[in-house]
């Protein structure tokens, strides 16, 4: 069993995982219970995974745990809470973007990334930006307006 | 707002201090002999039991003044939780900060209904209303008591009985906080009159929003118990193949896993998700060879020839076939929709801790509880009082998903552990193994007169289809368990006769005997392929009119309701009155169109109407949808914003559906199992999308879940037309098949 130093939400996280290529994802979930990321498709598909890396996007279903260590990861958690959410989360719920609310997670960490890499992106640069996540209840129309909503501020 | 805590029937009572008997911890709230017959409340779903009677079972007030809503209808996404909060703080004149609601317990809720078919409010919200109305009269007359004045002077405002002119008053909570009501719900009981909200028809947050951006809110898949083990299910390589052999030497480097199986069920059983996952991925198994589906290509064609139940003649009005020929034009078309997956964004979960004396409780995220504890009764031979079936939001289900499988798989594999078990389906599972929304076929024939009035409209439809009651469950099957194989999937034949001014109309469905996939509902089913061929079918009258498609269908509306929709959705859109297709359609490799569609769901519903403009590449048939208007009647707005919600979401999803969504399969399985090979629509293709909502608190309110999905097909397909004039009758609709209509104009 082999262990795993690397930084979560600000803190220093250490696991252990028999398997140095088990994904991120389940690291997370099972190991720290941290529970913002959601298993969609383990494929890379759908983005519901999504998680920060040392500031980007990655999908944590298919990063193995090895690839994290000495690394910074942000989760859903790590922005905000109810009470005090981040800029991104507090648009999201001002637009009431979520219906079931499953892709939620990979819609706020992908637009994070994408809004701290070009934070006034245009309408078209968010589709695009966002092109890799899926959400079935199709609440786009809210999600690009909650994105938008801090683009423009 | 929604009560994410366990709590037994006690707990909701006990803050204040007055405990309540009659109701344990785990145990059923009622036995069927202290079921006394329901009040005329409002019709319960199908054959779902009648609503309870007594106040208590669906409204708790605490001592603090807090208020527990307690239903059967869940909230998968929908906001229906915040919509019964506003419509019982508006009887109970409670403000609605103090609700909290809990749904789909088995142990503590009533059973007035699963959700599904757009129920939750016309049904659910009527048998809230009319208990909270009860109450209402209840709290007004223990309130003249203690102030000593007649009940038809007093009020209830802010969670206060008190005169109506002014004066002292008393609390809700002092009256009744911790005490039962112990009354049944009047259908007599004087509801509030519309034109005096201040809650129902006003903007409310859905209360759960915050904890689902921050990751606070526990979904199923979150959910966890102390020892509970992680389980993957390991589904035949085809359907009906026989498990033959399992070798469980494969999996041997893989720590502190369990193999179970029965007869052909094989399970993976560990103290680690990632284990399970790998060992169901690495176990090798031998499988019996199974070729019996006659494939998704040319499915149309076997529709056709299957054998099938007797006619069901849907509709028959006037003398459809004589009148045929009478039309100055006439008509024949045929529409295909294919199966389809609800394709929940996060594959089925369940989680289920058996107990062999006792209560055996199942984490689900069924859209029925009680249901699928009365199936899983009779299932697994376990009586109802030894089930509990707790409802817990999953992944968006729009009907029935895999979500009832996974909660028999669970209680399979937890039975033969002794250990409390979560199940997570795969991506793969979920797309290939989800009972599917039905393939349909509409053959179409009609007659116009010169002056574009329908003189003949005919239908045949051909469904898949199957026995009623349950539908079998996967898991079960595999274990060879003896279960009912219905195939149910919802309301089939409605809304393929036109709803316009028509004399003469025929709709006869020929319901086939067998489904080579299992059937469920799935949104809006069987409507939304129905209105996708009668609006069509409307369209292509009235372009065989030389008609404006909003002047042929406003010439055969009489309803007003129906007629400002339409007008609405037109407006808003830019609508120009001519006739179709677009004779300035190109804007360099872009042709430009627009179309409409209106529908009445089910015939006696929603009003709707949805247009839109599109731009379709001739070089390579790419569609693109630049705008989408729609206007919605659903009588009485409880929530304006979840209802825009619901009906973005449905414009948005039936455009996924019809841009993109089939099910394929070859002769032994389904071969459209991830999202590559099933795509749903994508950010880059989302339209705007502008909604008017038409307010009618005088008129009855109707449920939205499904209703804005109805004529999104056809709008699509008749702007399609519109700039290019080419129409596409077959869904998905593929760029192929445009490009090559193109090519050949």
């Amino acid at each position: 069993m082999a262990t795993y130093k690397f930084r979560v939400n600000g803190n220093p996280a250490t696991v252990d995982s028999w398997d140095p290529e088990q994904p991120l994802l389940y690291v997370l979930r099972n190991s720290l219970g941290l529970h913002g990321a959601k298993f969609g498709c383990g494929l890379g598909q759908c983005g519901a995974c999504t998680v920060l890396v040392d500031g980007k996007a990655v999908r944590s279903c298919l990063t193995p745990v090895k690839q994290v260590a000495g690394r910074a990861v942000t989760t859903l958690e790590g922005l905000g809470t109810p009470e005090k959410p981040d800029v991104v989360q507090a648009a999201f719920i001002a637009e009431q973007a979520s219906q079931c609310g499953y892709c939620t997670n990979g819609m706020i960490m992908t637009a994070k990334a994408l809004l701290a890499q070009t934070p006034h992106p245009t309408l078209e640069q968010v589709k695009t930006g966002m092109a890799g996540n899926l959400c079935r209840c199709g609440t786009h129309t809210r999600i690009l307006n909650a994105v938008m909503r801090v683009a423009k501020a | 707002m929604r009560n994410q805590i366990l709590l037994s029937r006690r707990d909701l009572l006990k803050s204040g201090g007055a405990l309540i008997v009659g109701f344990t911890l785990g145990l059923p709230s009622r036995t069927p002999a202290q079921q006394a017959p329901a009040p005329a409340v409002s019709g319960g779903r199908g054959n779902a039991a009648p609503p309870p009677p007594e106040v208590d079972s669906f409204i708790v007030i605490k001592a603090d003044g807090s208020v527990t809503l307690l239903t059967s209808h869940v909230d998968i996404g929908t906001g229906i939780a915040a919509a019964y909060c506003q419509i019982a703080a508006e009887e109970l004149g409670i403000p609605i900060e103090r609700f909290t609601i809990t749904e789909g317990d088995t142990a503590i809720t009533p059973d007035h209904g699963g959700t599904g078919g757009s129920s939750g409010i016309p049904r659910g919200g009527a048998d809230i209303r009319f208990a909270a109305a009860t109450a209402r009269q209840a709290l007004l007359e223990l309130g003249a008591k203690q102030l000593n004045r007649p009940a038809s002077e007093l009020t209830i405002t802010g969670g206060e009985v008190r005169p109506a002119n002014g004066g002292q008053g008393v609390s809700v909570a002092s009256l009744i906080g911790g005490k039962r009501f112990s009354m049944k719900v009047s259908a007599s009981a004087p509801l509030k009159t519309p034109s005096t909200y201040t809650v129902v028809g006003k903007p409310v947050l859905r209360t759960e929003v915050p904890g689902k951006c921050t990751g606070k809110h526990v979904y199923l898949q979150d959910f966890t118990l102390p020892g509970m083990l992680h389980a993957r299910v390991i589904r035949p390589p085809s359907f009906g193949a026989k498990l033959l052999s399992v070798d469980d030497s494969s999996i041997r480097a893989i720590p502190d896993v369990r193999v179970v199986r029965i007869e052909s069920f094989l399970g993976i059983v560990a103290k680690d998700e990632w284990a399970a996952i790998r060992a169901a991925r690495e176990i090798k198994t031998t499988w019996s060879e199974s070729q019996g589906l006659p494939g998704s290509d040319g499915f149309e064609r076997v529709m056709r020839t299957a054998p099938a139940q007797p006619d069901l003649q849907v509709v028959n009005r006037g003398d459809a076939a004589a009148a045929l020929p009478s039309g100055a034009k006439q008509l024949s078309a045929t529409y295909y929709w294919p199966f389809q997956s609800h394709a929940s964004l996060g594959p089925s979960c369940s989680v289920v801790d058996y107990k062999e004396s006792g209560i055996t409780t199942i984490w689900s995220s069924t859209q029925g509880a009680f249901g699928q504890r009365a199936t899983l009764s009779r299932v697994f031979g376990i009586p109802q009082a030894k089930l509990r079936v707790i409802y817990m939001d999953g992944s968006g289900s729009y009907g029935t998903n895999g979500a009832n499988d996974a909660d028999a798989d669970a209680l399979l594999l937890s039975r033969a552990v002794g250990a409390p078990v979560r199940v997570q389906w795969t991506r793969q599972d979920e797309l290939a193994w989800d009972p599917k929304g039905p393939a349909q076929l509409l053959d179409m024939r009609g007659g116009v007169d010169a002056n574009g009035n329908i003189v003949a409209w005919d239908v045949h439809m051909w469904l898949p289809s199957g026995p009623g009651g349950d539908r079998a469950l996967l898991g079960p099957d595999s274990a060879g368990m003896a279960q009912n194989h219905g195939q149910g999937a919802g309301l089939m034949t409605l809304n393929a006769d036109p709803p316009y001014t028509a004399p003469n109309v025929r709709v006869i469905a020929h319901n086939l005997k067998d489904t080579p996939l299992r059937l469920s509902n799935l949104r809006a089913p069987g409507k939304i392929a129905n209105v996708f061929a009668a609006e069509g079918f409307a369209d292509e009258m009235a372009a065989a009119a030389g008609m404006d498609a909003v002047a042929f269908r406003r010439r055969g509306l009489t309803d007003p309701r129906a007629i400002a929709v339409l007008d609405r959705a037109a407006q808003m859109i830019g609508w120009q009155t001519r006739s179709a297709p677009n004779p300035r359609a190109a804007q360099g490799n872009a042709l430009i169109g627009r179309g409409i569609a209106y529908m009445r769901y089910k015939q006696n519903e929603n009003y709707v109407a949805c247009a839109m403009e599109v731009a379709v590449d001739r070089r390579t048939g790419r569609i693109a949808v630049r705008r989408v208007t729609c206007a919605h009647d659903c009588g009485l707005i409880i929530n304006p914003d979840g209802l825009r919600n619901q009906v973005e979401g449905n414009i948005m999803q039936t455009l996924s559906r019809t841009l993109h969504e089939e099910v394929k399969f070859d002769r032994s399985k389904v071969t459209t199992v991830d999202w590559d090979s099933y795509p749903l629509l994508r950010f880059p293709e989302a339209p705007a999308i502008e909604v008017a909502l038409i307010d009618h608190p005088d008129q009855p309110p109707y449920g939205a879940g499904e209703a804005a999905a109805a004529p999104v097909p056809a709008a699509l397909a008749n702007a399609i037309f519109d700039a290019t004039g080419v129409r596409l009758r077959t869904v998905p609709f593929r760029p192929e098949e445009l490009r090559t209509a193109l090519s050949k104009a």
